[in-house]
């Protein structure tokens, strides 16, 4: 027996299951890093995330009739969930649980399930969890490799927000007074740059558990990158037209003047590197049209360095692009692509037609 | 030297073509029985001029052209008509079809060789037309036509497509290597008629053999015509992208190559029209590959028109049991056909045996925009398909889905595997009928 369907009989190999599995496998170095810089509770936030989101799914699923467990998406929702969650303590497993379940019931399925969502679940269950539960969510463990001095520490972002609102002036490697391990400490003698960029590059800073290792992110997102998952526009623009502003402006509020602002810091310590490479290049609540995708991403630039800069929060990242993603649907609507061979419609016709 | 192709869009399956790609060309041993369809080409179908029982001679016109854009059709063998039907050809159209049983002894007419070069345009576009000869990269629209230039319109282009940008297919490539200096004269025939600045023939890098042949074979007769060869992107075989790679220029939506001064031709079209020219033969056999995973013995024949897909997958020592689907044409474009009996026709480039290829998945669009990325005309194929889904066919239409030619890159990527094309197909349809 013959079977017949419409051209084309061949397939790429791009396949919307096998795409999240990819993103899952493109995000667990950092994860994993995570885990060992914040010890087990990390990996209990993670396991609690992913099995909230997991069950809301199936959960869900019996209501509406479907099974959707098998796309994938859930699982990585729920993954993203739990690297946007600092390291909490066993006791505050509702936390990520919450976001989980927000973001899977709430933001995805009301709005009609996987491909229909009009904001990225993930980061809208953090930001819901993070204004219920600001002050947990804004306790962050010491790293490894500094527990010696205690158990909590400020993340790079926030000590500087702390230092600009005491009226400090001056680069990081003047305002901050976290602790610098000895090798980052050696290459900014030589290098010349603030030591905390080269810790926060190489992961060793507090934060929350997926975003802590720039270096890690980057690893996964150049794999996303070469597996055409992702394509390089949002990542690209979005972190240079950010590291642009921050060198133009970032210095003002600092005292340092319009083009003195720090680059390095700011790129890789916060949720930067997660959400450009993972979070603003979600399929679903992004442009389509690549003109379409650089404008989202200079957006994300602009706001992210708005909140981050002007702001009352010292991390910008998951509001800028929950705000992109609110806006997506009108750039959706009025960025169309240029049609091969377009001509121009002549004014004679138009006056006609009218 | 980076080697130039069009900009926007594109897909780079992978090219499959070593399964076929060393076969010599055989001719199949004449079937007993063709099944020859009125509708071998695009517009209108041919009239019969032949009733049950009437013996045929080989390349007699067995079918006339109804209209301008239509051509005849010929006998290709010797034979007594059995049955006049309907019948449904690979691309799904249904016509009267003339069933030929064929004699045992076949005559060998068409072996006179003729001057060409002393007839005028005219002429030759006469005996072009008389020859029944449609474009052979598939969309057969009657070549006679496409080299009729409107008064006041130069032809600043002539270029030939040896691009061959569908996987699997190798019988351009077969007829290249083998009859390079034949082709050449076609083409040369069909530069005398439109008289062109300039004559290009592109290739894709696949088939570097064949371009370096053709150049030598160009330099020892002196013809005026290079070799252009393009990086491998699917659909550069299309017309509009290949003119957009060759000379640069992007047809204007809704116009015809002519409108920007060229004309392209297939390269089977231009042996096609060296055997009109040269031996006036009628258009009645072409060679054909047969490939695809599920054949024992892929092979490029020579086969008559008519010829059914079970004789070639006989003389191609069959199907293996993974055989899935059968297909007439390549897999990007080519139709999934039921019935192993259904006959080739003019635009018959191949005839492919796949196993299981694609995997029963689909998911809800997600939005990737994998499909606006790869799509060659610079459409929004996720948009167009939401349209038609809701049966808005007129925005469908407003986004540009008349520009869509169904060429497939939007599902060969599309990770949800969505049915786009055939969506596209539907609201083409659904959307004119509304007008």
């Amino acid at each position: 027996m013959m079977t017949v369907r419409t051209s084309p009989h061949i397939h790429g190999s791009l396949r919307t299951d096998k795409a999240m599995l990819m993103v899952v496998i493109a995000l667990l170095p950092a994860a994993l890093w995570g885990v060992w810089s914040f010890g087990l509770r990390a990996l209990f936030v993670l396991i609690v995330s992913i099995a909230g989101a997991l069950l809301t799914e199936y959960l869900l699923g019996k209501v509406s009739k479907e099974f959707t467990l098998r796309d994938g998406s859930a699982l990585v929702t729920g993954l993203l969930v739990g690297m946007n969650m600092p390291p909490l303590e066993f006791h505050q497993f509702y936390i990520p649980l919450i976001a989980s379940a927000f973001a899977i019931g709430v933001v995805k399925w009301t709005f009609g399930g996987l491909g229909c969502n009009w904001m990225n679940p993930a980061l809208a269950g953090r930001v819901f969890v993070f204004f219920s539960f600001t002050s947990q969510m804004s306790t962050f463990r010491t790293p490894r490799v500094f527990l010696s001095d205690a158990v909590t520490s400020a993340t790079p972002l926030s000590a500087m927000k702390t230092a600009m609102s005491a009226g400090g002036a001056g680069r990081s490697s003047d305002l901050l007074t976290l602790p610098v391990t000895d090798f980052a400490a050696s290459l900014s003698d030589k290098l010349g740059i603030s030591p905390y960029a080269v810790d926060a590059f190489f992961g060793n800073v507090g934060g929350c558990i997926g975003e802590v290792s720039a270096l890690l992110l980057l690893a996964g997102g150049i794999f996303l990158l070469c597996t055409k998952i992702i394509t390089w526009r949002i990542p690209v623009v979005y972190i240079g037209s950010f590291a642009v502003l921050s060198w133009m402006f970032g210095g003002i509020p600092y005292g340092l003047g319009a083009f003195h602002g720090e680059i390095l810091l700011p790129v890789f310590s916060g949720g930067l590197m997660l959400g450009a490479f993972f979070m603003a290049t979600d399929w679903v609540t992004t442009p389509t049209t690549p003109k379409g995708e650089i404008i989202f991403a200079l957006g994300c630039g602009f706001f992210t360095f708005l909140i981050r800069y002007f702001g009352a929060l010292p991390e910008g990242v998951s509001l800028a692009i929950i705000l992109m993603n609110i806006i997506t649907p009108t750039i959706e609507r009025f960025v169309k692509t240029k049609h091969f061979g377009y001509v121009k419609p002549e004014k004679n016709a138009k006056e006609a037609k009218a | 030297m980076k080697l130039a192709t069009f900009r926007r869009g594109g897909v780079h399956p992978a090219d499959r073509k070593e399964l076929s790609k060393d076969k010599a060309i055989e001719r199949l041993p004449l079937p007993s029985e063709l099944i020859v369809s009125m509708s071998q080409h695009l517009g209108a179908p041919a009239t019969p001029l032949k009733k049950k029982g009437d013996t045929v001679k080989k390349g007699e016109v067995i079918g006339s052209a109804s209209s301008y854009v239509s051509a005849d059709v010929h006998s290709p063998a010797d034979g007594v008509v059995t049955d006049i039907r309907k019948v449904r050809v690979a691309s799904g159209a249904v016509a009267d079809a003339i069933v030929i049983k064929c004699d045992e002894e076949q005559s060998d007419p068409f072996t006179e060789s003729y001057d060409w070069r002393s007839e005028s345009s005219e002429e030759l576009l006469k005996l072009i037309r008389s020859m029944g000869i449609v474009g052979m990269g598939g969309a057969t629209f009657p070549t006679d036509v496409k080299l009729t230039v409107p008064m006041g319109k130069k032809v600043d282009a002539l270029v030939i497509n040896g691009v061959e940008c569908e996987p699997y297919l190798t019988s351009d490539y077969r007829l290249m290597l083998e009859r390079p200096d034949e082709m050449l004269e076609g083409v040369m025939a069909a530069a005398k008629i439109l008289s062109p600045d300039r004559i290009i023939i592109g290739i894709e890098a696949n088939k570097l053999d064949a371009a370096e042949l053709l150049e030598q074979k160009i330099a020892s007769n002196g013809y005026p015509i290079t070799v252009q060869r393009l990086q491998m992107k699917y659909p550069q075989g299309d017309e509009k992208q290949l003119l957009k790679a060759t000379i640069g220029k992007e047809v204007p939506s809704g116009k015809l190559p002519l409108d920007v001064g060229a004309v392209v031709c297939n390269a089977s079209t231009a042996y096609a029209i060296y055997e009109a020219v040269r031996f006036h033969k009628p258009l009645f056999e072409r060679i054909c590959t047969i490939s695809g995973e599920s054949v024992n013995n892929p092979k490029n024949v020579i086969a008559p028109i008519g010829t059914k897909f079970s004789d070639l997958i006989a003389y191609a020592g069959g199907a293996k049991e993974d055989l899935v689907s059968l297909i007439g044409g390549g897999p990007m474009m080519g139709f999934a056909v039921a019935d192993p009996d259904t006959p080739m026709v003019k635009g018959s480039g191949g005839v492919l045996m796949l196993p299981k290829m694609i995997e029963d998945v689909s998911f809800p669009c997600v939005l990737c925009g994998k499909c606006v990325q790869h799509c060659p005309m610079g459409l929004q194929p996720n948009k167009m398909f939401r349209n038609i889904k809701y049966g808005n066919y007129q925005a469908a239409m407003d986004l540009g889905l008349m520009d869509c030619k169904e060429c497939g890159c939007c599902a060969y990527t599309c990770p949800s595997h969505l049915p786009l094309v055939q969506g596209f197909k539907l609201g083409k349809k659904l959307g004119r009928k509304k007008k």
